[in-house]
């Protein structure tokens, strides 16, 4: 565990304890008291406390009494560790691009106590023993918490339901074949009854892969210029489209992933304005990103759906501010350097993005002038809670001890090489950002902590 | 937020290039004007009885094809070997060099063989770009994707001025390319290049291979009617329509196609009297242009191919020699 500004009053016994526990209740957590700490969240602005927590638990403001473990915040804003509906751990099967342990230790390091990963990997999670496995490998490591998505469709093949109840048994939150729209709006229909009776969301990868066609980029301007096959913006509105009228049918609770166009917005906009039980999450890249990115011919900048123009980046931002947007969703979908390194055409979809996520929205449109800090926190914190029907994160006592202690004023440039992601690349390298995760905390132990932060 | 350490393809690549023949993008008319004086030098070689002149003695040519293409290849060969450079091949399209492994561990396999410069061509767009950015070697695209095929758009150009010999003489001439524009990266270079020096351009064909956001820039017209883009023209360029098109619902039939875009003698009297007819090959004849016509005194297809070792050696010469 690096050290960074705290000092621990009993070091040895912190570092014994956190070696090896689980998150669970019944470990011994140590009573953890976190000095000067600025206090932050839903509920508001508290000022500077020393905050007490206890079992994994936050336990009070200036409580007193022994402290196993002693850190100083220094003044650094301290809030509930944020929430990401979407990514991707690629475990089981493809551990060369990620596995738990850089997964999650990546999680906590963009300040994310909670992780829902996606079931597109191999083999795909539509089995209750994957899912069981994934829980109590990922508890056993001390990182950010997995919550794990299940696939809807066996082997995202879209022609049948996973076991909806023995996965949710077995521990998943959501049920998606994202990476793989779903075709058939049958078995979308049933995949919303079903999951809807067993209280789970369902998420969608809205594209119609039939006009989506070979696209590897925004179709448009540049796409034509570049003679790169382009992916229409109305591929996305039309199964959003789909996507919510199955949602009204049968009122289960569907979040649409990545929403990526200025037509897609207003799709879903529609709905909402209707009364429709849709959510919808934007990506960080999608918020920061426009298809000109591909004049420089990198496959880094090749996702799905796709980087759209600067209208759609205004309309997302815009879709921010009007509280149109739920959640912002990662998408960190780190594949390895070599798949990156293949041609335009070949190179697989997805980028690498949750150890950067935070900054780069707080530089970008919060420094930038777009949102308040207040909404972008809602968007990381009680907007993925209230996607997935969880309770809002609050610093309360009795919540849970996961917390992020937020650098808003260091600027440090984005170095890949510094990842704890197996993904060492990015579309932000060199880029200077600030709101810096210093150190996050998962239920009441260091999950990360920033090495040479502050004064030390 | 884009960091500034990272080259815009059009920002950046001010010093790529200067090295490079990635796309025609940032020539000026001035160096297209001493590339054609140069390929005039060139020609002069080729009516040589011993066509061979010491120029690239000492220097390395890779030619790096990950997609098919006798005529491109061969004619660079041709344009080395005639300069005395060492000529590398590698077809790596059908060879095991790059199956399964990325783009970039074959190129620096390749590399490590330590040619000065690489003739690429390859199926993805970009691809010339990636490479040039791996290697330390010049890098001239031999035709990526759909994108750019900037050697063949030169001895076009090239081709077009020895019949019209004055070099201004572009201002004010049409140049009209009928056919499957989405897929020609033929005739994105041919664009880039005929407008920077001075043509208009009209492009033709049915609205699914010639999507509007292609006629957005200055000098650009755009018709689906082929006798409105042949009025007045001084060059027609058909392109090769792929027979695969109408599997993809792009055409319903290659009779409908024929008949409403084939580039044909009658059509061609709406052209100025002496406007060339142009191909780059390889050509679907009947198809995309009538035999007879391709056949006429009008066409210059095979001067378009025989063109291309001169103008390719300009090319080759200027970027391993000379300066632009």
């Amino acid at each position: 565990m690096p050290t960074g500004p705290y000092s621990r009053s009993d070091g040895d016994a912190f570092v014994r304890s956190s070696a090896s526990l689980p998150h669970g209740a019944e470990a011994p957590i140590p009573r953890t008291v976190l000095r000067r700490a600025h206090l932050l969240d839903a509920r508001g602005d508290h000022g500077v406390h020393d905050l007490w927590l206890s079992g994994g638990r936050i336990e009070a403001l200036d409580a007193g009494g022994e402290a196993e473990v002693e850190l100083d915040a220094n003044g650094l804003l301290v809030t509930p560790a944020f929430i990401d509906p979407h990514v991707h751990l690629r475990t089981p099967g493809q551990e060369e691009k990620e596995d738990l342990a850089s997964g999650l230790a990546a999680a906590a390091a963009g300040g994310y106590g909670t992780v829902v990963s996606m079931a597109n990997t191999d083999p795909v999670v539509d089995d209750p023993a994957i899912v069981s496995d994934l829980c109590e490998r990922s508890a056993r490591l001390g990182l950010a918490r997995l919550r794990p998505a299940a696939a809807l469709s066996l082997g995202l093949r879209g022609e049948r339901l996973s076991d909806y109840a023995a996965l949710r048994a077995a521990g998943a939150v959501m049920v998606t074949d994202d990476g793989v729209p779903v075709v058939d709006s049958h078995l979308q229909r049933r995949a919303c009854e079903y999951a809807f009776e067993l209280g789970l969301v369902v998420q969608t990868h809205s594209e119609d892969p039939s006009l989506r066609a070979d696209g590897v980029m925004h179709e448009g301007r540049v796409s034509q210029a570049l003679g790169l096959p382009g992916n229409p913006a109305e591929a996305e509105a039309i199964m959003v489209f789909r996507d919510c009228e199955i949602a009204q049918l049968t009122g289960a609770r569907v979040h649409i992933a990545h929403v990526s166009s200025e037509r897609g917005l207003r799709v879903v906009e529609w709905f909402k304005e209707q009364g429709v039980n849709v959510t919808c999450e934007v990506t960080p890249h999608h918020l920061t990103l426009t298809d000109t990115v591909w004049e420089r011919f990198d496959p880094v900048f090749k996702v799905a759906p796709p980087l759209r123009t600067a209208r759609d980046v205004a309309a997302l931002k815009d879709a921010l501010r009007r509280g149109l947007v739920d959640c912002i969703g990662s998408d960190h979908a780190p594949h390895t350097r070599a798949e990156k390194d293949r041609d335009l055409l070949a190179a697989p979809f997805g980028l690498p993005n949750i150890e950067v996520a935070f900054a780069l929205l707080y530089t970008e449109l919060v420094l930038g002038g777009e949102i308040t800090l207040t909404t972008l926190l809602d968007l990381v914190q009680g907007g993925p809670a209230r996607v997935m029907g969880w309770p809002e994160p609050t610093l309360e006592p009795g919540a849970p001890a996961d917390i992020v202690l937020l650098d808003l004023d260091s600027e440090r440039p984005v170095d890949p090489a510094t990842f704890l992601s197996k993904a060492r690349f990015s579309p932000w390298e060199g880029s200077v950002l600030r709101g810096w995760p210093a150190a996050t905390l998962v239920a009441g132990r260091i999950a990360f902590s920033r090495p040479s932060e502050g004064p030390g | 937020m884009l960091p500034d350490s990272m080259p815009l393809a059009d920002g950046a690549a001010p010093r790529a290039r200067r090295r490079h023949l990635l796309d025609l993008g940032g020539w000026s008319r001035t160096e297209v004007s001493a590339l054609f004086d140069t390929s005039d030098v060139m020609a002069q070689v080729m009516q040589r009885t011993i066509k061979k002149v010491p120029a690239l003695q000492g220097f390395t040519v890779g030619t790096l094809f990950f997609e098919d293409s006798t005529r491109t290849r061969l004619s660079f060969e041709r344009a080395a070997r005639a300069q005395s450079a060492d000529v590398i091949g590698f077809a790596a399209g059908g060879s095991s060099l790059s199956k399964g492994e990325s783009l970039k561990d074959t190129l620096l396999t390749i590399d490590a063989m330590q040619a000065d410069l690489y003739v690429v061509r390859h199926h993805a767009a970009g691809a010339a770009h990636q490479i040039a950015r791996w290697t330390d070697a010049l890098v001239v695209n031999a035709g990526d994707g759909r994108r750019a095929h900037p050697t063949q758009a030169l001895l076009d150009a090239y081709t077009f001025r020895q019949h019209f010999p004055d070099f201004d003489g572009f201002e004010g001439k049409r140049l009209s390319i009928v056919g499957d524009v989405e897929h020609s990266r033929v005739a994105r270079s041919n664009i880039a290049l005929w407008t920077l020096l001075g043509a208009e351009v009209a492009l033709c064909g049915p609205r699914t291979l010639l999507p509007a956001p292609l006629g957005e820039r200055p000098g650009l017209t755009l018709t689906h009617r082929v006798e409105e883009a042949l009025e007045g023209a001084h060059a027609v360029m058909a392109l090769r329509l792929q027979t695969e098109r109408m599997a993809k619902g792009l055409l319903p039939s290659l009779a409908e196609y024929r008949q409403r875009y084939q580039v044909t003698t009658e059509r061609m009297r709406l052209a100025h009297p002496d406007a060339l007819v142009m191909h780059p090959g390889p050509m679907n004849r009947d198809v995309e242009l009538e035999g007879v016509l391709a056949d006429s005194p009008r066409s210059v297809i095979e001067q378009q191919v025989a063109n291309g070792v001169p103008v390719r050696m300009a090319v080759l010469y200027t970027l391993l020699v000379g300066s632009r």
